[in-house]
């Protein structure tokens, strides 16, 4: 039977309920939960989980603007995230950045008109000893050359071309 | 591609058995451990150096039915990354200082704030979590003390630096946004959810662990007065071996360099982004909480870098990171960053680069948390060791963003 997917987004927020609790310090890991599945945090979820933890929408929409993994507005299949701060950009970032910029043919900030990736910056990932680093949602990849960002995305492109019925959809 | 090999020295820590502490700790007085670990000298490892006895003291002395354990993962120091690897190796000896901190102060409940850019160590320390409660060293009645219980919950962080600050912790542990909290009432008092509640840094739970196991007189044998026992260096930058190195307190950064291949720089940061830059003429100096103080991060400059470059990447790092809350961070460092356009420019003078050092200083005495306070740090020391570097340039620097 086909689920809408505000009934299938209520659903899955119900059953996070009830492994997190009503409580409001649930309120990121259930934030975190619809991020994950739904690729974005829209204004029905936070509608949602405001219900749910007896707390204004507002309240929630203050704390997934803070944050910067948790987003409202649509992002990519695979965000990602490129290491800016001071190790990383001493290691060739730049060079790294323009060649992202080539493969995916956007830029920082932006989505691939195909939904599949996102271009974001990240400020250190702890990777200061092999850097350039970046992390493709949570896999992290380190002593990244212009080279081998191809060969990187191509990985993640394979993926969704099996995973293709699995998209996460309008919601 | 992903080699997640780190360099690293001889580590105290692989000479530990991992449980030892625990079970020493756990036959002992709850009284007598916290004294073991005043008598170690122990403070804390991830900045900040806050006596870790005397911390534990004022929540073992706080009346409340239910006390908290945090275990601060959320290392997001640039040029920090330590703690990635005793998460990754030394996860058991982490795990075991949380025990012996919740059975020191009284607490039911530990959680590890691990940071969301560490979402890959998230399923291995959910692992050792698991091993260790069917081991009977997590959960009720753990290690044969029928009324005790220790559990150990994870929560991930959602990429914000400053919820590596105690207060703005907790409160995203609340589920708010990551906004430090005025001091008093200290964490230990009025913590998570109005609980006294300890926040120790990763590296300092794990060297509690080895205290307990190996005695206080062993740790404090290393290191300096002030400044007892070990540390563990995230050494990055110019340099041939860049990795996690252990020192005793006190070595000097002449001494670092030449363990890591680099004698010729010109400088190093000192503390990270927040932290001070030292030029080479100052090498002498030692890493120690009375001369240089650290959470760990050494990032090495060699001769050909651009030090006004190194503090626009701090300055940026910052106006992203401020939480907006208080005045002299948030337009503070927008202002420094303007700043450092100008000197890119050549445009910048004399007399206006005293308004920013001055500037500078406002700010380290009136914004509201450590965050704010440590932001113009690195610029300040730049500008003080640099200043005919980072003046009279002749037209904007080429790296663009």
């Amino acid at each position: 039977m086909l689920v809408p997917v505000q009934e299938r987004l209520r659903l899955d927020i119900e059953k996070w309920i009830t492994q997190y609790g009503n409580d409001r310090s649930s309120l990121i890991p259930m934030l975190q939960e619809v991020q994950k599945k739904y690729s974005r945090i829209s204004e029905y979820a936070m509608q949602v989980i405001a219900d749910q933890l007896s707390i204004h929408p507002v309240e929630v929409h203050g704390v997934v603007s803070f944050y910067s993994y948790l987003k409202e507005a649509h992002k990519g299949r695979f965000e990602v995230r490129l290491c800016r701060t001071i190790a990383c950009d001493m290691a060739g970032r730049d060079r790294i950045a323009q060649q992202l910029r080539n493969e995916l043919g956007i830029n920082f900030g932006e989505t691939t008109p195909d939904g599949r990736f996102s271009l974001e910056w990240a400020n250190c990932l702890g990777m200061c000893d092999q850097g350039p680093a970046l992390l493709v949602n949570e896999q992290v990849f380190t002593r990244v050359t212009p080279e081998s960002i191809h060969d990187i995305l191509a990985r993640f492109r394979r993926e969704m071309d099996i995973n293709v019925f699995q998209q996460a959809e309008e919601h | 591609m992903n080699t997640m090999k780190t360099n690293t020295n001889h580590l105290s820590f692989s000479d530990i058995d991992k449980d030892a502490g625990l079970k020493k700790a756990f036959s002992m007085g709850r009284a007598d451990i916290i004294s073991e670990l005043n008598h170690s000298g122990l403070r804390g490892r991830g900045g900040a150096g806050f006596p870790t006895s005397v911390k534990w003291n004022l929540a073992a002395a706080a009346k409340s039915d239910q006390k908290f354990v945090v275990c601060n993962a959320d290392e997001g120091e640039p040029g920090t990354f330590k703690d990635r690897l005793i998460l990754a190796e030394f996860p058991d000896l982490v795990i075991a200082g949380m025990t012996i901190a919740g059975y020191a102060i009284g607490a039911s409940k530990g959680i590890i704030y691990l940071r969301g850019e560490y979402s890959y160590l998230r399923q291995s320390l959910e692992e050792v979590l698991a091993r260790r409660r069917a081991q009977g060293l997590l959960g009720k009645g753990l290690l044969g003390k029928e009324n005790y219980a220790f559990d150990i919950e994870m929560r991930m962080g959602a990429g914000a630096y400053i919820c590596g600050e105690e207060t703005a912790l907790i409160e995203s542990l609340e589920g708010h946004r990551g906004e430090s909290r005025n001091r008093p009432p200290f964490p230990v008092d009025t913590g998570f959810r109005g609980h006294p509640t300890i926040v120790n840094n990763v590296e300092t739970l794990a060297w509690a662990a080895c205290i307990l196991a190996k005695g206080a007189d062993w740790f404090k044998a290393m290191g300096t007065d002030k400044s007892a026992g070990s540390k563990l260096f995230s050494v990055s930058g110019d340099c041939e071996r860049p990795g996690v190195y252990e020192f005793p307190m006190g070595v000097t950064i002449d001494r670092l360099l030449e363990a890591v291949g680099g004698t010729h720089a010109k400088a190093v940061q000192v503390g990270g982004a927040s932290g001070h830059c030292i030029p080479a003429a100052e090498f002498k100096r030692t890493l120690a909480f009375e001369d240089v103080p650290t959470g760990g991060s050494v990032i090495v400059f060699g001769p050909q870098r651009d030090m006004l470059a190194i503090a626009k990447n701090f300055l940026e790092f910052f106006t992203e990171e401020s939480c907006g809350q208080c005045t002299p961070c948030r337009e503070g460092n927008e202002k420094l960053l303007e700043g450092v356009r100008l000197l890119e420019a050549g445009k910048c003078s004399m007399t206006y680069l005293k308004d920013l050092c001055a500037l500078g200083e406002t700010m380290q005495l009136a914004s509201k948390c450590g965050l704010g306070q440590s932001s113009p740090n690195a610029f300040l020391s730049i500008v003080n060791h640099f200043k005919s570097e980072i003046l009279g340039r002749k037209a904007a620097a080429p790296a663009g963003r």
